[in-house]
């Protein structure tokens, strides 16, 4: 019985959060324009937002005078908290190998990320093979465990990749059969990443037609679960969004029509930098695009992007995000989104819905996240100054009405983690020296 | 002709009993880890199982003699993860960490597990890096020169496992004689899958899948499911084979269905919530190795939880010698070397089955030094003894036979001037089996010198 109470309490931990009301603060709702007030947190959700609100007994209150609130930024594309590497790349489709397997919450980027405002990051697999990994949203929840992370219910993913990147391995530093370490590995060219693609549907709708004819009787020995193929029965099943990293105009159409063709969806083009050209070929499609804001250049196949690229897509129709793609860049997200009122003329709210709103619908989870609206999670940002801004610094992070990152708190914990690690490093170093040279001790570390 | 017969026989008996006589340790301080230590009492082997001990126990007069005055006996320590007792066998790696594998390697043949460098794994059906149906026990060899050093240690037993690739092969718990027939030195086989999460041994280069750490773990859970449906398909066919198309034999899947458990690599706190998670995924009973962050208590809570016992490493983890003065190590890093001794009281509160394991080190002076180091940070000595004994006898399943000085289990002794983990302690004993061995002399220098003894090169010279 008290186990069973105990349980019941763990599992219902995350609305146990403490009761909020952040007050006097702007409110920047995305979906419901910008007004100045309050906004009720209980239970890890939004209760309340408005210029006046009824402020519940023993709420804690934050006075945000002359402070504004986003709701939590969302990156689309990141590789952070990843255990072991993120390419799974020996394979031109790689759809059995999940990003789930290794998440590593204890990784500091999770952390940096969260100072910058992100409370969701899509984490995919690498850009190394037509057909990646599995992929998933998680919420940084710093101090969690791998499990804790996971955005729950959140629809997963796979990465593709198209262009340059999964075409490298076809064709190895020193030229094909030439002297490298490794061997050429198929396709070298566009035609054969479309080829890669093609082939693995045709298997996976093989695949898919023997489980559903053994479904539908259910008797026998049923057939082998093929792990590859399975995740892309579950694309074509549209139980698993495809996330595609491309560049140019000419693979992005590719893309789309292997997929109306085999009949299925793309849910986000990533990088996507030429999808200015063919805005209203994706728009038509209904696959998001996930952007940067004005990175170009660092290679061929990135050399027609242009920093209206997010402005011009959302103006065809197109439900567009920006990303990071880096754990640098995902530490300021807001101020690339604020790039797109510069470039293309977006209005506030457009520009940043295009790191709030937008990658939570491309996400399938808009119905939790991504707006300041009654109902959602609470999953906050406080900036001490316009968000779109260079000068804006995060003050407060809330996940689940938790509080993940305080910047007081931060800051004044610096020193006192400083001493602490001084002292270790002073133990060792008074270990070391008193240690006899044994020679062939090897440290494990 | 009968007559003839009888006679043989009667020679081989007496052959036998020539070989190994009954030995008595009389007078000695007996700890038998099984229940309290027996001031003053006498140990009889015979046969090599332990024939009686007690306080009251007389030594038979065909016994073999030994005065124990003075003298401590402990059951024979046992290495519960080793790759003693193997040709050429690669030094142990702790897998998933990667990190503090790099042993030494004693002699360059390569074994027979080994399979040939093919082209680059296209797949999970290419089987990479899969030797799951090696049974070491098969392969025992009865010359490597660390069975001498190990047991000069006190160990007279290791669970030795193949460890090369991902899915490395089944282990054994060997005894750790000098026989001359390796099948003598076989206690219990297969007892384990040994499984790796990186190129253990394989080599890099060359490319193949899987690549990744998320490539390892879906290999290792395809492997799972093949052999699910490659049982069942089996059966099925078994019971009626007619009509019915036969069903490819599949040696790595033959392998893997035989393991009794499954050993996988897990180090860090992060490591040790996936491995778990897996294990229950991959529903086989589990041991983890590795244990570096099991000083962490959430790290013990979790073990205990799941009720899965861990290995612990001996390798505790130092700063290397060469590192960049300038550079500085995470809190994390820095904490993991200040800490990792504490994790066998943290196991040891938490209620965690685990034991110790020697990870590489062959070196009787090292391998003394790894376990003080513990008992320097607090484990007390009869926690330290139990981690090499019965703790390791009962996470393999085998502390009907091994682990303590009981009347009936496998005569397993090291006989000790001193207490066994005291810096100037002599090992004086060591008897496997029931026969008796004599410790190594420790190499010039008081034990000071090189960490591995070289056999091969004994003009140091290098």
């Amino acid at each position: 019985m008290k186990r069973a109470l105990l349980a019941a309490l763990l599992a219902a931990a995350p609305a146990c959060a403490e009761t909020y009301v952040i007050q006097n603060a702007t409110i920047m709702t995305v979906a419901k324009g910008t007004l100045k007030g309050s906004v009720v947190v209980r239970d890890g959700k939004i209760v309340e937002v408005g210029e006046k609100v009824t402020v519940p007994s023993g709420a804690k209150i934050i006075d945000a005078s002359n402070q504004y609130v986003i709701p939590g930024i969302i990156d689309c594309h990141s590789h952070i908290a990843g255990d072991g590497g993120i390419n799974e790349g020996s394979v031109s489709v790689s759809s059995m190998v999940d990003i789930k397997d290794i998440i590593n919450p204890e990784d500091v980027a999770i952390y940096r990320a969260l100072a910058g405002g992100v409370t969701t990051a899509n984490i995919l697999h690498g850009s190394a093979n037509a057909i990646g990994g599995k992929t998933l949203p998680l919420k940084m929840r710093w101090g969690k465990d791998a499990e804790g992370m996971i955005f729950e219910g959140a629809t997963p993913g796979i990465k593709f990749a198209l262009g340059e990147n999964p075409k490298r391995q076809g064709n190895p530093v020193g030229g094909r059969g030439g002297a490298t370490a490794t061997p050429a590995r198929y396709p070298a060219t566009r035609m054969g990443v479309e080829d890669v693609i093609r082939e693995a549907f045709v298997e996976a709708k093989a695949y898919k037609a023997e489980w559903d004819a053994w479904d539908a009787k259910k008797t026998g020995i049923p057939p082998r679960k093929d792990l590859k193929l399975e995740a892309l029965k579950e694309v074509l099943e549209g139980k698993r969004y495809v996330h595609a990293h491309c560049y140019r105009a000419d693979e992005i159409l590719m893309l789309l029509r292997v997929a109306d063709e085999f009949g299925f969806k793309i849910r986000t083009l990533q990088h996507v930098l030429e999808g200015y050209k063919v805005a209203k070929e994706i728009a038509a499609h209904g696959a998001g695009a996930s952007t940067f804001s004005d990175w170009w250049s660092y290679k061929m196949e990135a050399f027609d992007a242009i920093p209206y690229n997010a402005t011009l897509m959302m103006r065809k129709g197109v439900l567009v995000s920006i990303n990071s793609d880096d754990a640098e860049q995902m530490r300021h997200l807001n101020v690339e989104a604020g790039k797109a009122m510069k470039y293309g003329g977006a209005t506030e709210t457009e520009a940043l819905a295009m790191v709030t709103l937008n990658p939570a619908k491309q996400l399938g989870v808009e119905n939790r996240v991504g707006s300041i609206e009654v109902g959602k999670d609470a999953d906050l940002v406080i900036y001490d100054k316009f968000p779109l801004s260079d000068y804006a610094k995060v003050q407060k992070v809330f996940i689940d009405g938790n509080v993940y990152f305080d910047r007081d708190n931060e800051v004044s914990g610096r020193p006192a983690k400083a001493a602490e690690k001084q002292k270790l490093i002073d133990k060792e170093k008074q270990i070391q020296s008193q240690r006899p040279q044994t020679g062939g001790r090897r440290g494990g570390q | 002709m009968k007559r003839l017969t009888l006679a043989l026989l009667s020679a081989c008996a007496l052959a036998v009993a020539q070989q190994h006589p009954a030995i008595a340790i009389r007078n000695a301080k007996i700890v038998t880890v099984a229940g309290p230590a027996i001031a003053r009492g006498t140990v009889v082997v015979r046969d090599g199982l332990i024939e009686a001990v007690g306080d009251n126990v007389q030594a038979p007069a065909d016994a073999m003699v030994i005065e124990g005055e003075g003298l401590t006996v402990y059951p024979g320590l046992i290495d519960a993860m080793s790759n003693w007792g193997q040709a050429g066998a690669p030094a142990a790696a702790t897998g998933a960490a990667g990190r503090g594998g790099r042993g030494a390697i004693t002699t360059t043949a390569a074994p027979a597990a080994a399979t040939p460098a093919a082209a680059p794994a296209r797949g999970p059906e290419d089987r990479p890096q899969t030797t799951s149906w090696v049974k070491i026990a098969d392969e025992i060899s009865a010359t490597d020169r660390r069975i001498e050093t190990a047991r000069s240690a006190g160990f007279t037993t290791a669970v030795t496992f193949p460890q090369r690739g991902i899915f490395g092969g089944q282990g054994a718990i060997i005894d750790l004689l000098t026989g001359e027939k390796p099948g003598e030195m076989i206690v219990s086989s297969p007892v384990g899958q040994y499984i790796a999460l990186g190129r253990g041994g394989f080599g890099g280069g060359g490319g193949g899948y899987p690549s990744s750490l998320m490539g390892y773990i879906a290999y290792v859970r395809q492997i799972y499911l093949d052999a699910g449906h490659y049982k069942l398909v089996k059966e099925t066919y078994a019971k009626n084979p007619r009509g019915m198309t036969r069903p490819d034999y599949d040696r790595a899947l033959e392998g893997v269905l035989d393991s009794p458990r499954i050993l996988l690599p897990a180090n860090r706190l992060v490591e040790i919530d996936r491995m778990l998670r897996f294990a229950a995924e991959l529903k086989q009973p589990t041991i983890l190795y590795g244990g570096r962050e099991t000083f962490r208590p959430e790290a013990a809570a979790l073990l205990k939880k799941n009720n899965t016992p861990v290995l612990l490493s001996l390798r505790w983890p130092e700063k290397a010698r060469d590192t960049d003065p300038e550079e500085e190590d995470s809190m994390r890093t820095l904490e993991t070397r200040d800490k990792a001794a504490l994790a066998p009281g943290v196991l040891n509160k938490a209620g965690v089955r685990w034991a110790f394991y020697s990870d590489g080190i062959d070196a009787a002076r090292d391998l003394q030094r790894a376990v003080k180091k513990a008992v320097d940070a607090g484990l007390p000595r009869e926690d330290a003894l139990r981690a090499l004994t019965l703790s390791p006898a009962e996470i393999y399943g085998v502390q009907d036979r091994l682990g303590s000085i009981e009347k009936g289990k496998i005569a397993n002794l090291v006989v000790t001037r001193g207490d066994l983990f005291d810096d100037r302690t002599r090992v004086e004993h060591i008897i496997v089996d029931g026969r008796k061995y004599a410790p190594v002399p420790e190499a010039p220098g008081g034990g000071r010198g090189p960490a591995t003894e070289d056999q091969n090169n004994p003009g140091g010279m290098r």
